[in-house]
């Protein structure tokens, strides 16, 4: 019970919490091997989209970039281990600084010359764009000809080394989802997060209320990008090749944006139920056009779902749907 | 000499590239709205003209007219029927909307036409004229001839008709054009309108100059956005501007060091410029 | 004077060929209740710009406490000591009016659990405790209006800048506020500048009253003092004779 209320739910909602993880934990044992593939692509969008959340839905600034700091998570780390061999858990650590230090850059630079709102948007993907090319040319790390990580045919599991089934690689990011659940709101319940909900309201409220604004803004990109980054690592490892045109690509970017938007931008729970939908949605829809053989047929419903969503709830699902069930979030 | 051919090549197709960036730069400057389906319906503009091309024989010339038309009532009836709503909503909930769209109007051109690259067929399209040591393209130059046409038609709209004054004044003060009696939701849908075929009559010159598939469509919202933002948002003169600059430096940097490099020398600029003069180049301050 | 609180010594602004505050000198005493007053245009807004940060001076320099603030950012300027609203009311619309008065209070504590209770006291004592729970969006103006003042006091000032937080209240209200305002600076020995329209408000509450007109300090001292000042009813009420008359 203690528990609930530190996370600030009702009785209600914690049994639905605990019901969810509980089912979350016995899935793999329940269903079949496809089945966990699509649910470990859930568990990337979730954390990626509360990732990204920390900066976009806490502190309201727009970034449409965010495949960056997943691609310098991903290279760095395995390009660590590649080269040096250094364990995945060391190269993640590099990855995050790495990270955390260009999105550091990126929001000082734009915010010391006072770039806001969509300027910043389009400046994080100009960012992104150009380290994609940057990295195209990049021949330590094989350049467009792509990093290979060796492929070890192990009767075990190696979470040491971060090489084995998509089981495992399932249960560490239940794991480190959850963890992002319960950073997110600690974060939001302490000054900081306060601090960040200000800033998004109003800057000029905020600064009138003592908030060194600029500084803020450079935690929640340095936090945001960290964090992503940490993404980035488990992906690499659990794809095993890297392409600057797939890993930083744009269409990463606007994936990773979307399942917060339609599960409830600023919310805590909106990221998890957004990229359960959204990829529910997409796997639906490849199965359904394989079946019909139209190309494009798949990304037509995709698109009219966004539209749908857009136009019935267009501040998130989360909202609607913890009304919907009893389990209200507190106002954030 | 190579090296002018070469900037007078990207020059033209800057023209061009520049026409497709006013579209956006309308756009926001009026509504306020960052079309982030821009580059699909330049590539649904370039689709109309392959159609015009296969089903009437039109020259993309020729088919200029009609698809700037078509694009013009779809931009208008997008608008009205569903962005204007969006309007005052946060920035995010814009973007999942233009997305939405990008989106399916993609979806649909992939199941009308397939993901294959498609071209026409010009008699002209290996014509040159010499001058001195300089060689130019035939199609380029027809392509950027109508650019700037397309562009100055649309600067007379602004500044001669009622229309187009009544939309400046709008974008100046959409309070006061509101206590003035303007429709102000109807000059919108007409912006969008123009922006859109801004974008159509481009999208028939481009096609003039290279082929077309549904996927390049980020790549042209991506340009579009890098044009505009060197430009100046909301300057026409700067998108013009930009879309030149930008040809330019494409053509260069695809001889000099790499053509996989060249849009890494624009992402350079767009990054350079933001941080150095975000109000654009051209922009007011 | 030397013993002043607030200090702003000559201070000025120009914006584009406007000079809308020239060469302004006043002081607040510790606990004193400043009116800066005058009409649209005067120049008061921009004077508490310049004090709270918001802008930065041409000439002049305004003191707190001792320390020059001048030229100083807007969250180094309350950090200093000095509480502000907006006229245009500014309230975090998706949080509650609670944490919206929280935000002000962690200033002085990172405590979430004191920075709560700080917020309710304030709340209570402005009458807006019945609203805590409400998202600030919901509350009507005179409403968010008390928010600001709120949140501002959340910070605990030293002194605190009221931008016509009277404005579009019932006279019974505005009662209310002054009394609540009042016992505040007695009880906790709060300096305040306000500016208000609402001359009900600044007769009853405050010690000492500056006029501004187009810029320029034209008159200041105790209430009844300023009241019966010729310059200041020319100013106030025969606006348009001094106009027409060159030199006036």
């Amino acid at each position: 019970m203690r528990a609930s209320r530190a996370l600030g739910l009702s009785p209600r909602a914690a049994a639905a919490l605990g019901l969810f993880l509980a089912v979350m934990l016995l899935l793999p044992f329940l269903v079949n091997a496809y089945i966990v593939s699509v649910l470990v692509v859930v568990l990337f969008a979730a954390y990626f989209g509360q990732s990204w959340n920390i900066m976009t839905g806490f502190a309201g600034q727009l970034s449409l970039g965010h495949a960056l700091y997943v691609g310098l998570g991903a290279y760095t780390s395995a390009a660590l281990f590649v080269h040096f061999g250094l364990t995945p858990w060391l190269g993640m650590i590099a990855g995050m600084a790495v990270a955390a230090l260009a999105g550091s850059a990126i929001a000082a630079l734009s915010f010391r010359f006072r770039v806001g709102g969509v300027y910043f948007a389009l400046l994080t993907i100009a960012f992104a764009e150009f380290t994609r090319i940057l990295f195209d040319h990049f021949g330590w790390v094989g350049a467009t000809e792509g990093l290979f990580l060796p492929v070890a045919n192990l009767a075990h599991d190696d979470p040491v080394r971060l090489r084995g089934s998509p089981v495992m690689f399932y249960y560490l990011l239940l794991v480190l989802s959850l963890a992002a659940l319960v950073l997110s709101h600690s974060l939001l319940d302490r000054r900081v997060g306060y601090y960040w909900q200000a800033i998004r309201e109003d800057e000029e409220a905020a600064r009138a209320l003592g908030i060194d604004v600029f500084r803020y803004k450079i935690a929640a990109m340095a936090l945001s990008a960290a964090m992503t980054a940490l993404g980035g690592t488990l992906l690499a490892f659990y794809d095993n090749n890297l392409y600057p045109d797939t890993v930083f690509a744009m269409g990463r970017s606007i994936e990773i944006i979307i399942a917060p938007i339609i599960g409830g931008l600023g919310t805590l729970f909106g990221p998890i139920v957004g990229a359960f939908l959204l990829t529910g949605l997409g796997e639906t829809m490849t199965n359904l056009s394989t079946y019909f053989e139209i190309s494009g047929l798949k990304q037509w419903f995709y698109g009219a779902a966004l539209l749908a969503i857009v136009a019935l709830q267009p501040s998130g699902l989360w909202p609607w749907l913890s009304r919907a069930l009893g389990l209200w979030e507190r106002r954030r | 000499m190579l090296y002018l051919n070469i900037i007078v090549a990207g020059l033209l197709t800057g023209a061009v590239y520049g026409l497709m960036a006013l579209g956006l730069s309308v756009i926001f400057g009026v509504v306020r709205i960052v079309n982030f389906a821009h580059g699909e319906m330049m590539v649904l503009a370039m689709y109309g003209a392959c159609l015009a091309n296969a089903g009437l024989g039109l020259d993309p010339l020729l088919a200029v007219p009609l698809v700037t038309l078509t694009l013009f009532l779809l931009g208008y009836a997008l608008q009205r029927g569903l962005i204007n709503r969006y309007i005052a909503r946060p920035d995010h909930e814009q973007f999942l909307l233009l997305l939405a769209v990008a989106t399916m109007i993609t979806a649909s051109l992939l199941m009308g036409f397939g993901p294959d690259a498609r071209n026409v067929q010009l008699g002209y399209a290996y014509d040159s004229y010499q001058i001195g040591a300089m060689l130019l393209d035939k199609v380029r130059l027809l392509a950027a001839a109508g650019a700037v046409l397309g562009a100055a038609a649309l600067s007379g709209f602004f500044r001669f008709t009622r229309t187009g004054k009544s939309i400046r004044a709008c974008a100046d003060n959409q309070f006061g054009a509101q206590v003035v009696g303007l429709d102000v939701k109807r000059l919108y849908a007409v912006t969008f309108g123009l922006g859109a075929a801004c974008v159509g009559a481009a999208g028939c010159l481009m096609l003039l100059l290279v082929d077309v598939q549904p996927y390049i469509a980020t790549d042209y919202t991506l340009l579009a956005f890098i044009i505009v933002i060197l430009g100046g948002l909301g300057s026409m003169p700067g998108a013009l501007f930009g879309g030149i600059l930008v040809g330019v430096s494409e053509a260069l940097s695809g001889f000099l060091v790499e053509p996989s490099f060249k849009s890494a020398f624009s992402f350079g600029l767009l990054i350079l410029v933001l941080l150095v003069r975000p109000q654009g180049l051209l922009g007011r301050a | 004077m030397s013993a002043a609180l607030l200090e702003v010594r000559g201070i000025s602004k120009r914006f584009r060929g406007l000079q809308a505050v020239d060469n302004v000198s006043f002081a607040v005493p510790p606990g004193g209740i400043v009116a800066l007053i005058g009409p649209n245009g005067a120049g008061k807004t921009t004077t508490f710009n310049l004090i709270a940060g918001a802008m930065v001076p041409d000439g002049g320099s305004i003191v707190l406490d001792g320390a020059d603030i001048t030229g100083g950012r807007p969250d180094q300027a309350c950090r200093a000591g000095i509480g502000r609203t907006f006229q245009l009311v500014k309230p975090f619309g998706a949080l509650s009016v609670l944490q919206n008065v929280m935000v002000g209070a962690f200033k002085a504590t990172a405590d979430r659990v004191a920075a709560r209770r700080a917020a309710w006291e304030i709340l209570e004592r402005l009458g807006l405790a019945e609203k805590a729970e409400n998202p600030a969006k919901t509350l009507t103006l005179p409403e968010r209006k008390r928010l600001e003042t709120a949140r501002a006091l959340a910070t605990r000032p030293k002194i605190l800048l009221l931008d016509e937080v009277m404005a579009g209240l019932r006279p019974t209200e505005i009662d209310q506020m002054v009394r609540a305002f009042a016992d505040l600076s007695r009880e906790t020995g709060l300096a305040i500048l306000l500016t208000e329209h609402v001359m009900r408000a600044v007769m009853a509450l405050s010690h000492h009253i500056v006029v501004l007109h187009h810029g320029q300090k034209i008159c200041e001292g105790a209430p009844e003092q300023v009241a019966r000042d010729p310059q200041v009813l020319e100013c106030y009420l025969g606006h348009a004779q001094a106009a027409e008359r060159p030199g006036a």
